[in-house]
């Protein structure tokens, strides 16, 4: 079993034709995914690069057999794009779009569920797999084939910290980014799931920052149910309350989700949490002695 | 978006659940002569008012100018209290807390309600409350009401009237995108009223386009932070001295700290995003300078972000604005040589060590000069 991607993923990619979705889409392809097409209401029959273009999801299902899609349309008409996406029979919906109401989120997140289908994001850099490639726009050049599985809410962060891996000599399975929102369709739990049956894993890197009890709730499924080791780094130690620190989840509400909190969950299951991203990369081989 | 009392009870108004007789006040010629005792109510953000003076209560016409002229006088928590709500002061019997909040483990609407009022919600033991999911596909039905109801004990008149309060409780929540709507205390009057005595409504700021009637008040937030908003950039103000823009904001957060552990501490923290535009790049070093820090750090991890195209954004800014203050780079990534030149060449530090550039930037703002030290 592996981690989201397969040998059986065939992408299709929402928004295709705008600057980012046309730019990611090659990016994913240059890095060995198995991208089939995109949408693009009005302009079906077109082309980027080599990839055919469609109206909608259904027709291009039809045509190309996707069941993967990566979302970047524009946060205000991206639930229409899920839900079309999931009608369609998808069963891994990634969206990178950011800003979407939270509202919109819970109801395709709620409808994926209906369906059976999987909601990476939403607002998150998507997943790579130095392997067989990455769905999303995580930069291919920073990684390097290896067993480290890493998860995290943020973006540019966790490229830091898997850079530092691989500079390190520690190359990685899955880097999965499951999202800066306060409500996603895949925490933690779900994905160190994953990461605890795949085959490619060996260790795991958890990157969480603060609001909301995610991480929290991840040290308890690692200290039940984990037999892989774990390490973690936790942005936002000096964030101050009440303030949304650029993630729409980034905020310590109440005096609740606080890092300090989060630290201790994590120490208190065994896992080493590491005071700077640069300090990941010792820390793991550490664990792995 | 956090509203104040008084714009959250307008909405509740709208949405037919029961809140005070009252009105608005800006100076003490508004106040209008009372026929009962009234509660005058410092319209502020932050918690807490009620022991800082924030709430007081007045009979007859004197006595309430003279209150709300003191009031109106007042700063609570550093905030200038700017407006009143003068309102029918309520006969209270029972006092209890309702909200819904999108619950972020469940990712679902979650009703919580409590069986005493006017508490801060983490004070109450746990036998007091009680909450439910309410799931968006179907609703609250009036069978959770009902349970609502025998948890607070209400005989059945007035549990007709805590399912009318929930529903419309629920269609604001769900018609207005909230994040939270909160009653605290919801009062139960002598004369048998269910009456939401204060009011807590936070809007997804990221759905207001769907509502374009609501003024914007932003509470909670800062000028700056707003005129930043308008630009699309996320911007906190805090409490230290350095400027910090990065791009990203984990990576944001992550600079922020990694400052702390070297002795500096952030003024700002500007989240680029993941734009490599350098008249963006421009824009957040005018808006940084706005917050007046003795220093600035940038810290760009070129994944796609092109580093040189932020370095020249960077360069332009500090000709164009005149910048003197230290200015410390840290770069890596894709571009990253050409940025160290460019910045090199304009005299500007740049590094690729992140930790190396967090000490320096400390280093070049130099020692804080204590009162009395010179």
């Amino acid at each position: 079993m592996t981690v989201i991607v397969d040998d059986e993923t065939r992408v299709l990619v929402q928004g295709i034709t705008g600057h980012q979705g046309s730019f990611h889409a090659l990016s994913m392809l240059e890095m060995g995914t198995k991208v089939v097409g995109g949408t693009s209401p009005g302009r079906g029959g077109s082309k980027v690069g080599e990839l055919p273009v469609f109206d909608t999801v259904a027709a291009s299902v039809k045509e190309t057999r996707a069941n993967t899609s990566v979302v970047f349309v524009p946060a205000r008409f991206a639930l229409d794009a899920v839900i079309e996406a999931l009608e369609a029979g998808i069963e891994t919906v990634v969206v990178i779009s950011e800003h979407i109401p939270q509202h919109d989120s819970m109801i395709m997140i709620q409808y994926a569920r209906f369906t059976g289908a999987r909601i990476l994001g939403p607002n998150c850099p998507g997943l790579a797999n130095p392997r067989r490639g990455k769905l999303g726009i995580m930069p291919s050049m920073i990684f390097r084939r290896g067993s480290t599985g890493v998860v995290s809410r943020s973006g540019t962060l966790t490229y830091e910290i898997v850079n530092a891996l691989t500079q390190a000599g520690i190359g990685q399975s899955t880097c999965v980014g499951i999202g800066g929102d306060p409500i996603i369709g895949t925490d933690f739990v779900k994905v160190l799931e994953m990461f605890e049956q795949d085959v490619e894993t060996e260790s795991v890197v958890l990157v969480g920052e603060i609001g909301g009890f995610a991480e929290e709730e991840a040290a308890e499924f690692i200290r039940a149910r984990m037999t892989k080791p774990v390490v973690a780094y936790i942005a936002g130690r000096t964030a101050p309350p009440e303030k949304r620190m650029g993630h729409a989840g980034a905020i310590i509400a109440r005096g609740l989700g606080t890092a300090s909190s989060k630290i201790a969950a994590l120490n208190k299951a065994g896992v080493k949490v590491a005071s700077l991203p640069m300090d990941v990369p010792p820390l793991l081989k550490n664990a792995l002695n | 978006m956090k509203l104040i009392e008084a714009r959250g009870k307008e909405l509740f108004r709208r949405f037919d659940i029961p809140v005070p007789e009252g009105y608005l006040a800006r100076s003490p010629d508004e106040v209008r002569p009372p026929s009962k005792p009234m509660a005058i109510k410092a319209q502020v953000r932050s918690g807490g008012r009620g022991r800082a003076g924030g709430i007081r209560f007045a009979s007859g016409l004197d006595q309430m100018k003279r209150a709300v002229s003191e009031m109106l006088s007042m700063q609570i928590s550093g905030e200038m209290v700017r407006e009143v709500l003068v309102e029918e002061r309520l006969n209270i019997l029972r006092e209890f807390y309702v909200s819904l909040s999108l619950d972020r483990s469940s990712g679902l609407p979650l009703l919580l309600v409590i069986s005493q009022g006017g508490m801060e919600v983490e004070a109450v033991e746990s036998t007091k409350t009680n909450s439910w999911h309410v799931h968006p596909f179907v609703g609250l039905q009036d069978h959770i009401a009902r349970q609502a109801a025998d948890f607070l004990l209400l005989d059945s008149e007035q549990s007709g009237r805590l399912r009318k309060l929930l529903n419309g409780l629920w269609t604001l929540f769900w018609e207005m995108d909230c994040e939270l709507v909160e009653v605290n205390p919801l009062a139960m009057t002598v004369d048998g009223r269910l009456i939401a005595a204060d009011s807590k409504v936070v809007l997804d700021d990221d759905a207001l386009f769907r509502h374009p009637e609501l003024p914007l008040d932003e509470l909670g937030t800062t000028a700056l932070e707003i005129e930043a908003k308008g630009r699309g950039i996320s911007l906190v103000q805090l409490e230290g001295d350095i400027g910090v823009i990065a791009n990203g904001a984990g990576l944001t957060m992550a600079t922020l700290d990694n400052l702390a552990i070297r002795g500096g501490k952030g003024g700002v923290f500007l989240d680029l995003g993941g734009t490599d535009d350098d008249k963006v790049v421009e824009g957040a070093m005018e808006l940084i300078l706005k917050a007046r820090p003795k220093a600035i750090l940038v810290n760009i991890f070129g994944g796609i972000t092109r580093c040189d195209t932020v370095a020249e954004g960077l360069i332009a800014a500090r000709r164009r604005l005149r910048i003197e203050i230290p200015l410390v780079v840290r770069v890596l990534g894709v571009n990253e040589a050409e940025a160290l030149e460019l910045l090199a060449a304009e005299g500007v530090k740049a590094l690729y060590d992140l930790d190396e550039a967090c000490a320096e930037v400390v280093r070049l703002k130099g020692g804080d000069r204590r009162d009395g030290d010179r």
